[in-house]
């Protein structure tokens, strides 16, 4: 029996998760939420952890009704991330290690997502679509590693639509692309916007800057670039945020599914898993579940609990690992902002 | 006209067909509900007219690519050059190093010199694969030899920037880390028959390649 303890704090949010053999005991979390428009800074960010974690650490004991000697391992994120959140995870995870005597297990953050979409799923050997604010890749398992086949060659899927949101001036509460989603179910018009799919990769700033000059015409550097007839006398444009996000939704969604497809075909897979922040976006998983119908194929796909970053995934990967006989000295328990998914050995996993 | 499906792949499902006498391979791109119509109508046209350009061209520049005999924009569908007795680059390699044991690296070392010396024609031709897999090489046995073919051309495009051809080395190299993580040595074989054949370009596509690699590498930043 393992009783874990996970500490995650890689972006924006502070969560702390407990679990015991398979069993959710408590999940708890805080987001750093910033003003519309503007989008969130290490340095704050940090400042937002540290006041509110130990009262969260506190919090998920007392929801899990546990003492601290009944935890076998505490885990918390080693990357990757923006640093000085990350550290303020790691200062708190050894400082419980060394107070509780309790052995301290770093996680990457992206096999976190994969396993705890994996363990709530049930999905048994799945391309995984990875989809964040700070990632966007496809991976599958092969070989003792979870590998990379595709991947945006810029930014992030998560962070073209954050960075939309703060353009057109949206609220980050509860986050900014969960009121893209809701702005994008009122749009009706298509609007065309850049597609680009290199292989199993994606590239999505070209699509933002695209997107950014149909949203603030005036704002435009690019002289080039000739007004079209929407563009009206006073130099307003008729596009309403509503279809903006919708043809923002729909095209990058698009190209998501397209890769994932790809994938699926390369690898001779029947199962997608979606994981990462982005995934619980409802209109991203009915284009997928089409996709697997018209392929014979199984969708998995999870809820804002555990799509979205929190502390059980990094209790139950921790634990994983800690059942599997991966160990940690503290000497090694520092964190790195550069952490890649196919870094890690998977020990855990047989097949 | 019978229609056997041999198998869908990652844009539309493949059947076994005849056109105007000939046994051939039909490609249809059915229209995916998942896509705005819209977006799906133009992707869907684009792509079946790069790829008939896009082998049309290799065709013309010698290197070995599928005869398109027919294509068929109003019902989505392809007519092409059936390589009954190929089998994709993915399974030679697998299945060469499963059965061939210590012989089976020069084996593999010859294979990726001929198709790097083909990518580089490719693009020593200005044309941009797109989506260069070890699941769209086709090993087509000829002979004692055998010859490898280039398919799927869908996301291809014409164009002469090295930018583009670093992009396609990169998608490349990417595919194969994941696909053939046992066998790293591949792409380093490919990379240097490239090298030779690509043409006047070849020092700028790779500092571009570089440039893009190094795009990649920012990615392990952020979770």
């Amino acid at each position: 029996m393992v009783c874990s303890l996970g500490i995650e704090g890689s972006a924006n949010k502070i969560g702390i998760g407990i679990i015991r053999d398979g069993e959710v005991l408590a999940n708890v979390r805080r987001t750093y939420i910033t003003p519309p428009g503007e989008g969130f800074l290490p340095k704050e960010t940090a400042k937002h952890h540290r006041e509110a974690i130990l009262g969260l650490v506190r919090e998920s004991l007392k929801e899990a009704q546990l003492e601290p000697k009944d935890l076998d391992v505490i885990c918390y994120t080693k990357g990757p991330g923006m640093a000085p959140p990350l550290l303020v995870g790691a200062i708190v995870a050894r400082t419980l290690s060394l107070l509780w005597e309790k052995p301290l297990l770093g996680v990457n953050h992206c096999i976190g997502h994969i396993e705890m979409g994996r363990f709530i799923t049930k999905a048994q050997n799945p391309i995984v679509l990875y989809v964040s604010g700070g990632n966007t890749q496809v991976i599958a398992f092969s070989n003792q590693r979870y590998r990379i086949f595709g991947e945006t060659i810029d930014i992030a899927v998560g962070n073209c639509l954050d960075r939309f949101a703060r353009i057109i001036k949206l609220s980050n509460d509860p986050s900014p692309g969960y009121n893209i989603e809701q702005l994008a179910k009122l749009g009706t018009k298509y609007i065309k916007l850049p597609y680009v799919v290199k292989g199993m990769d994606v590239s999505f700033s070209g699509i933002l800057s695209h997107i950014e000059e149909l949203a603030e015409p005036n704002k435009r550097k690019n002289k080039r670039k000739k007004a079209t007839d929407e563009i009206t006398d006073e130099g307003e444009v008729s596009y309403s945020k509503e279809d903006l996000c919708y043809s923002l939704q729909e095209t990058i969604f698009a190209m998501l599914v397209e890769i994932t497809e790809r994938a699926m075909a390369h690898c001779e897979s029947q199962e997608v898993l979606i994981v990462g922040g982005v995934g619980c976006n409802e209109r991203l998983q009915e284009m997928m579940r089409i996709m697997c119908l018209e392929r014979g194929g199984k969708l998995f796909a999870t809820d804002e609990r555990y799509c979205i970053d929190n502390g059980l995934m990094i209790a139950h990967a921790g634990a994983e690992m800690f059942k599997s006989g991966i160990t940690m000295p503290l000497e090694d328990a520092f964190v790195t902002q550069r952490y890649r998914t196919d870094e890690v050995l998977v020990k855990w996993r047989q097949d | 006209m019978s229609l056997d499906i041999l198998k869908q792949g990652a844009e539309g499902r493949l059947y076994l067909g005849e056109f105007k006498g000939e046994s051939c391979l039909i490609k249809e791109r059915f229209v995916k509900k998942y896509r705005h119509p819209e977006l799906d109508t133009q992707i869907t046209r684009q792509r079946m007219k790069a790829e008939a350009k896009a082998a049309g061209r290799c065709l013309a520049a010698g290197i070995r690519a599928p005869r398109i005999l027919h294509s068929d924009l109003n019902q989505h569908k392809l007519y092409m050059e059936y390589f009954g007795q190929a089998k994709t680059a993915k399974q030679f390699i697998q299945e060469t190093v499963a059965s061939k044991g210590d012989l089976s690296e020069s084996i593999l070392m010859e294979l990726c010199s001929r198709i790097g010396s083909t990518i580089g024609q490719m693009h020593s031709n200005n044309i941009i694969h797109g989506d260069l897999t070890t699941s769209n090489i086709l090993i087509n046995p000829k002979d004692t030899d055998y010859e490898v073919v280039f398919i799927d051309f869908g996301l291809s495009h014409y164009n002469q920037a090295s930018e583009d051809k670093g992009v396609d080395l990169y998608v490349l190299e990417r595919a194969l880390l994941s696909t053939h993580s046992e066998q790293p040595y591949l792409f380093d074989a490919i990379l240097k028959a490239y090298s030779k054949d690509s043409g006047k370009d070849q020092e700028a596509v790779m500092i571009k390649f570089e440039e893009v690699r190094a795009r990649g590498r920012k990615r392990t930043m952020i979770g």
